[in-house]
């Protein structure tokens, strides 16, 4: 391809880009007519259907507006800032839920990026290890659950996750009372500090209970995710592994196979081996698979619906379901809009961050790639 | 090669395999308990489907009373013959649903991605530049914030609860613009020229030669766009409203919230999940190679 390439140098120069916009000569005669008219398909979906969404989105979210007529044509009243104060500010039901959606989806995150990308990456090493007979099988079998319908998955562990279903029916083999997972509310931290004898959780501490801070006690924010959470949380993290899993094994492949087996002459043990070698060639997928793991977490929907629309006792309720069933269900789509535009806030500082992290990895990358040139050359 | 060099290549070769050997005792137990693991959790991985599939063929007392059994006592197949009855729903609509919208949208995404990826690649206009970044930045954009404004906008356009607002709007996505861009980024132009020289228009040359030579990306593209839009829920969930209009997931779904904790009808519910699973089973077991190379493309820009 490339020597190809090297024979017709001619017409490789007008190839680039910031040309002259299709006023060119020769074969590229019409290219900036044809151009426009290739992308106006793309142009014209992702305008009415993505870019003028992204605008009304801000302008509905300052509107007291019930869905009928028109919000552009007098059949909405604006309220400015009112439903972001009703969201923050002032103490009602609308408060209390989104400070219950953040903290569910705060506790959500803190649990699911950490163990998905563990997991990820104890999955790709062991399905990365050379001696192993059947890798495609056990690689197919781990990442199977992630190309499925989420929902699909989710009616699966319902059923498993039932008060007298499978998990409880395994785990009473080695003599433990599952709880009710998906129908029990209580806060993990709190079930903890009762197990411990802190506090009883039938009668919590009243100093806890008695203050708190926008709209939530003391004892509703430090609760950390309820049981039922919990059992979403594993669903997550069983679903998506797979696709992390294949992020890192990519990585892994890409790890010259004299770096590992220097370190196996120097008689390092495989612990050693992994923390202080393999590790720290991970480090960018590392970083880019926590980033991705903390937007799409944020974003948890399609389980919440499925159980009900954050039951039990609100304690699944999430920043996207809350802003859908505000709008769709409550018919209140301005508050919608407004809890819609908070969470995208949320989303896109961890998706700056995401930007941040990439360019380091591009970076690090491109070090690599001069080194192995370097090391090319050296060879010569 | 003269001998000295041969001799010593020899020599330093025997060191390691006498590591190995002195190793062996340890690493065959080693291995005995990587195998271990990896069939625990391939077995966490395989249990929860062979439990589903075997549940459908349970009767509601079995599925509940015998969670674990893979084996139905009786077997019935009450649950897939209820599915298919009409009383629950009517499935075979459902699913005509879904496969006429994911056909659509997957020959649309695949055309119009490709087109689209084409000319930020390789045509030269103006905007075009500024009109990527903006493809970029659309791309960031989490979907779960635009439900509102996007049932507005179907609204207003008169789409809503309409097959062309299940369609048209999921016809062109940004993710499958970028991956056809970079494809064409990394293919040679050589080809085209030649084409271009011979005369061939644009589109011409587009059609009948970059086409044939984008398979692997095309590919790539065709199985993403089908997955996607297949299992697609929370903007079908917001674009429609009547029965007639549901896709598969949406009914599976509409079917299974809100009845939570009443442990019945788990073999329809876990037979409709199967039923809604099966045509993304085959496809991707058909395709594997394509599926590993789309997530590792979609992940680099998620």
């Amino acid at each position: 391809m490339s020597n190809i390439d090297t024979t017709v140098p001619t017409t490789v120069a007008p190839w680039r880009p910031r040309g002259s916009g299709g006023s060119g000569k020769g074969i590229r005669a019409g290219e900036g007519r044809a151009g426009w008219l290739f992308v106006s398909p793309m142009v014209i979906v992702l305008g009415v259907f993505l870019l003028v969404p992204i605008i009304m989105a801000i302008w509905v979210s300052t509107l007291e507006w019930n869905g009928q007529g028109s919000p552009f044509a007098g059949g909405a009243k604006f309220v400015g800032l009112h439903n972001y104060q009703s969201l923050l500010v002032t103490d009602g039901l609308a408060r209390k839920d989104f400070m219950l959606s953040l903290r569910n989806t705060f506790y959500y995150v803190m649990f699911v990026v950490p163990l998905q990308t563990a997991l990820a990456l104890f999955l790709a090493v062991v399905v990365n290890q050379r001696y192993l007979k059947g890798r495609s099988f056990f690689r197919t079998a781990f990442y199977f659950p992630s190309v499925t319908s989420s929902v699909a998955i989710t009616i699966v562990f319902l059923f498993l996750f039932q008060n007298s279903g499978a998990i409880n029916k395994l785990l009473s083999f080695v003599g433990i009372k599952g709880p009710q997972w998906f129908a029990d509310p209580r806060g993990l931290f709190q079930v903890a500090a009762d197990k411990l004898g802190l506090v009883d959780i039938a009668s919590p501490p009243v100093g806890l209970t008695g203050n708190g801070v926008l709209g939530l006690t003391w004892w509703d924010w430090i609760s950390g995710p309820s049981v039922a959470l919990m059992a979403v949380v594993f669903l997550v993290v069983w679903t998506t592994a797979g696709t992390f899993m294949l992020m890192f094994l990519a990585a892994l492949q890409d790890i010259p196979v004299e770096v590992e087996e220097a370190a196996l002459l120097d008689g390092v043990g495989a612990w050693q081996k992994f923390r202080y070698v393999t590790l720290p060639q991970l480090r960018p997928v590392l970083f880019l698979v926590l980033t991705l793991g903390l937007i799409g977490t944020w974003q948890v929907f399609d389980q919440v619906y499925l159980l009900g629309g954050g039951n039990p006792a609100k304690t699944t309720l999430t920043p996207a379901y809350l802003s859908y069933r505000t709008g769709f269900n409550d018919f209140n789509y301005g508050n919608g809009a407004a809890i819609a535009f908070m969470l995208f806030i949320i989303i896109t500082a961890l998706t700056l961050l995401q930007r941040y992290v990439l360019r380091d990895k591009d970076a690090i990358a491109e070090k690599r790639g001069r080194r192995a040139q370097l090391r090319g050359a050296g060879a010569r | 090669m003269s001998t000295p060099a041969a001799v010593t290549a020899e020599a330093t070769s025997i060191a390691p395999v006498v590591g190995r050997r002195q190793a062996g005792g340890p690493r065959v137990s080693k291995r005995a308990l990587g195998y271990t693991l990896l069939v625990v959790l391939a077995l966490v991985y395989i249990v929860p489907f062979a439990i589903q599939i075997a549940t459908t063929f349970k009767t509601d007392p079995d599925a509940t009373g015998n969670p674990l059994s893979l084996v139905p006592n009786p077997f019935t197949l009450a649950a897939w013959q209820r599915l298919f009855a009409g009383s629950t729903g009517n499935y075979p609509l459902y699913f005509f649903n879904s496969v006429f919208v994911t056909v659509t949208v997957t020959a649309g995404r695949v055309f119009f991605d490709s087109l689209a990826g084409y000319a930020l690649s390789r045509l030269q206009f103006r905007g075009r530049g500024a009109l990527f970044n903006a493809v970029l930045a659309v791309m960031a954009v989490p979907g779960v914030v635009l439900l509102i404004p996007k049932f507005l906008v179907l609204k207003q356009v008169g789409m809503y609860d309409h097959y062309s607002g299940m369609i048209i709007p999921l016809m062109v996505d940004a993710a499958g613009v970028f991956i056809m861009k970079q494809f064409f980024d990394s293919v040679s132009i050589s080809i085209e020229e030649a084409a271009r020289i011979d005369g061939a228009g644009v589109f011409r040359t587009f059609w009948s030669v970059v086409l044939p030579m984008a398979r692997p990306a095309l590919i790539t593209l065709t199985i993403l766009s089908f997955q996607g839009s297949w299992n697609e829920f929370t903007y079908f969930l917001i674009a429609t409203q009547s029965e007639a209009k549901q896709t598969l997931i949406l009914a599976l779904a509409r079917l299974s919230s809100g009845q939570l904790g009443s442990g019945t009808q788990f073999p329809l519910r876990l037979a409709a999940a199967l039923f809604a699973t099966i045509p993304v089973a085959l496809v991707f077991f058909a395709f594997q190679r394509h599926f590993v190379r789309g997530a590792n493309e979609g992940g680099v820009k998620g």
